[in-house]
């Protein structure tokens, strides 16, 4: 069995600014790690090899720096990673960049199971997985929170719902994406990031995937943000004082002026 | 592809079930009313598989002027691959100017399968959407960042534009009787729907309880409750307030209440009338999920404590003691 765990680097942080100059958000300078859904996704597939021997690629579409990203989830555990990068890419919005993933694991042969994240922290448009399947012909489920059985060409989860959960089964090969109830990711060893600096990974640009041009970077992406702007400011910060008595007597006053009680 | 020109009208996809409309779906329509009315197009409902036909009426008198109905039975129950291509079908033949899908755990699954189908954009998550009369275009803001920026992404060229609605962001219209409008019935049967996903059971959890997304009053606790039995103060406040109870991710990490309580960047995003924070210390991860709440309450001992800065109400005093009491007096208050 074959995993492919989809991941992309995000700022470690989402208090950002924004650059109105640019009409984008200054993320200059932060340090750059593996979305953290994306370690559920790859602590799953290593969780999968290590009770069943499957091999995990990951696999990532980004500029240079995202090399370290890669070689982070090698040192989790991984055994491949393949890197999709090429300056024009920049600016592809979620359609464009799952046209991009999909040639790219096409690119690198037989798989069983694409594991996602279910949002990125950066854009969170938890769009990409979905997308991605299509792209692929695959089925898709979304938000799993627990694989129940996974065999050659078949697999049942259990997906998160708005009120509970539902038991899906479905056909290998498939997209899923994953919530963060799933597991709970190791950190990379030393030992493990010492090995994964010796790992070759390849670096396929927009012609080694033979991608259509019309489909990524600005022209491929049919969305565009127009302007960025910041949330409105809360007001109000109003302290009540007194004893924990008149506290509450004010509150509920307050919460029934408000017409909320 | 489906150009510019050709496409015209709003459409909300219905999530509905036993006979019940999702809430969402409604706020949609609500939503759809004002695009439509300020740039003279129609809004249609589009309501899939058995069932359909009877919600009509319903739909109309809370703002739809064409309900399209497809009553097929292959559609009973969501699942991303018919609904996929059911829907495709359905917009290639009508051409609408943009589809309009409730943010809900199906249709953030369907959105962007069907947005990749029809090769057009999507926004996800959209907590506001207006017209842009000048440019013809669907205007979508949507937040990103754990909520510290807000987008606002077009799609200018490409038909229809998808965008994902947030649960609770736009207020529930009022039906009103005197509204006429059509049901139009669309025959699928001759439509290849593929099924490649079998639902084979659904699990309610916490049933009874009011959902989360859907409340009007939210009552949450955090590290400072301290230990799962303690969290009966928690659900006693909510039961009082008819709300629902979330959590802090310190709290369910330690295993206090379950992952479906969260609320934060990592957990769910609640906008409910009143948010009741109690022992939470307000990290901006957790902010993330409750910050366009219309009134914050913070119950802390801590005055330093970030949530009072976002705090429309604060308390400063120890949550065994305030949370009692003013369970008691919201019970006299509503009694
Ligand atoms: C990538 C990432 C994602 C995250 N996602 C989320 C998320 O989705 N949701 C989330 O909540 N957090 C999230 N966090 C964690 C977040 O940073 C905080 O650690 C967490 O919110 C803290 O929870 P807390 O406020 O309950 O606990 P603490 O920060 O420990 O605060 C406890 C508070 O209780 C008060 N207190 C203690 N005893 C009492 C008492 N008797 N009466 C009144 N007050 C009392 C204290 O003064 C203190 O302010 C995330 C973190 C990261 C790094
Ligand atoms: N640039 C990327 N490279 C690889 N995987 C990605 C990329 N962007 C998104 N993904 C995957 O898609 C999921 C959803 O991302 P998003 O749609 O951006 O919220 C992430 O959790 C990743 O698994």
């Amino acid at each position: 069995m074959r995993i492919v765990v989809s991941i992309k680097q995000v700022p470690e942080t989402t208090e950002v600014k924004i650059d109105p100059a640019k009409n984008s958000v200054d993320t200059e300078g932060l340090t750059r790690i593996i979305n953290p859904y994306d370690t559920y996704a790859l602590e799953e597939a290593v969780r999968i090899k290590e009770a069943s021997g499957a091999t995990v690629a990951v696999i990532s579409v980004g500029p240079e720096k995202v090399d370290e990203s890669l070689r982070e989830a090698l040192a989790m555990g991984a055994d491949e990673g393949f890197h999709l990068s090429d300056p024009a890419f920049e600016g592809s919005d979620p359609l464009a960049t799952a046209y991009i993933l999909a040639r790219g694991i096409e690119k690198l042969g037989p798989y069983d199971l694409v594991i996602c994240g279910r949002q990125a922290m950066d854009g969170a448009s938890g769009q990409v997985g979905p997308s991605l399947a299509e792209e692929l012909g695959l089925p898709c489920v979304t938000f799993v929170r627990k694989i129940e059985e996974l065999k050659e060409g078949y697999i049942r989860v259990q997906r998160m719902t708005d009120d509970g959960y539902e038991v899906v089964e479905g056909p290998l090969p498939m997209v899923i994406t994953v919530v963060k109830e799933i597991n709970e990711p190791r950190l990379a060893s030393l030992k493990g990031l010492m090995k994964a600096k010796r790992v070759t990974i390849p670096v396929w640009n927009a012609s080694d995937l033979g991608l259509d041009p019309a489909r990524y970077g600005p022209a491929g992406s049919p969305t565009s943000v127009a302007r960025l702007s910041p949330p409105p400011p809360r007001t109000g910060g109003e302290m009540i004082e007194g004893t924990p008595e008149e506290q509450v007597r004010i509150l509920v006053r307050k919460l029934r002026d408000a017409k909320v009680l | 592809m489906i150009g510019k020109a050709d496409a015209r009208n709003i459409w909300i996809l219905i999530e509905h079930r036993g006979g019940k409309v999702a809430g969402v779906s409604l706020e949609a329509i609500g939503v759809a009313r004002k695009l439509a009315d300020s740039s003279s197009q129609e809004v249609w409902a589009v309501a899939l598989g058995p069932g359909a036909q009877a919600l009509g009426a319903d739909l109309i008198k809370v703002g739809a002027d064409v309900v399209l109905t497809a009553e097929d039975a292959r559609l009973d129950g969501f699942r991303d691959d018919p609904y996929t291509d059911a829907l495709t079908h359905l917009v290639t033949t009508y051409k609408p100017s943009a589809l309009i899908v409730g943010a809900t755990s199906n249709g953030k699954s369907l959105a962007p399968r069907l947005a990749s189908r029809l090769r057009t954009g999507l926004a996800s998550e959209c907590v506001d959407l207006e017209w842009d009369a000048a440019a013809g275009n669907l205007v979508a803001v949507r937040p990103m960042y754990g909520g510290n920026v807000l987008a606002t992404v077009v799609c200018p060229e490409v038909r229809p534009q998808l965008a994902t609605l947030r649960v609770k962001s736009a207020p529930r219209p009022e039906p009103d009787p005197a509204r006429k409008g059509r049901v139009e019935k669309a025959d699928i049967s001759g439509v290849e729907l593929r099924d490649r996903v079998k639902v084979l059971e659904a699990v309610e959890t916490g049933g009874g309880e009011v959902k989360l997304e859907e409340a009007d009053i939210v009552v949450s606790g955090g590290r400072g409750v301290g230990g799962p039995e303690k969290f009966s103060v928690i659900k006693a406040l909510a039961e009082a307030c008819r709300g629902a109870m979330g959590a802090s991710r310190a709290a369910v990490d330690a295993g206090w209440l379950p992952y479906a309580h969260q609320v934060g960047q990592t957990g769910k995003t609640v906008s409910p009338k009143v948010y009741i924070a109690c022992g939470i210390s307000g990290a901006i991860q957790h902010l993330a999920g409750m910050k366009s709440s219309d009134i914050i309450v913070a119950i802390n001992k801590n005055p330093e404590a970030p949530i009072f800065k976002v705090a429309t109400y604060g308390i400063v005093g120890d949550l065994f003691e305030v949370v009692p009491l003013l369970t008691e007096e919201i019970k006299e208050a509503s009694a």
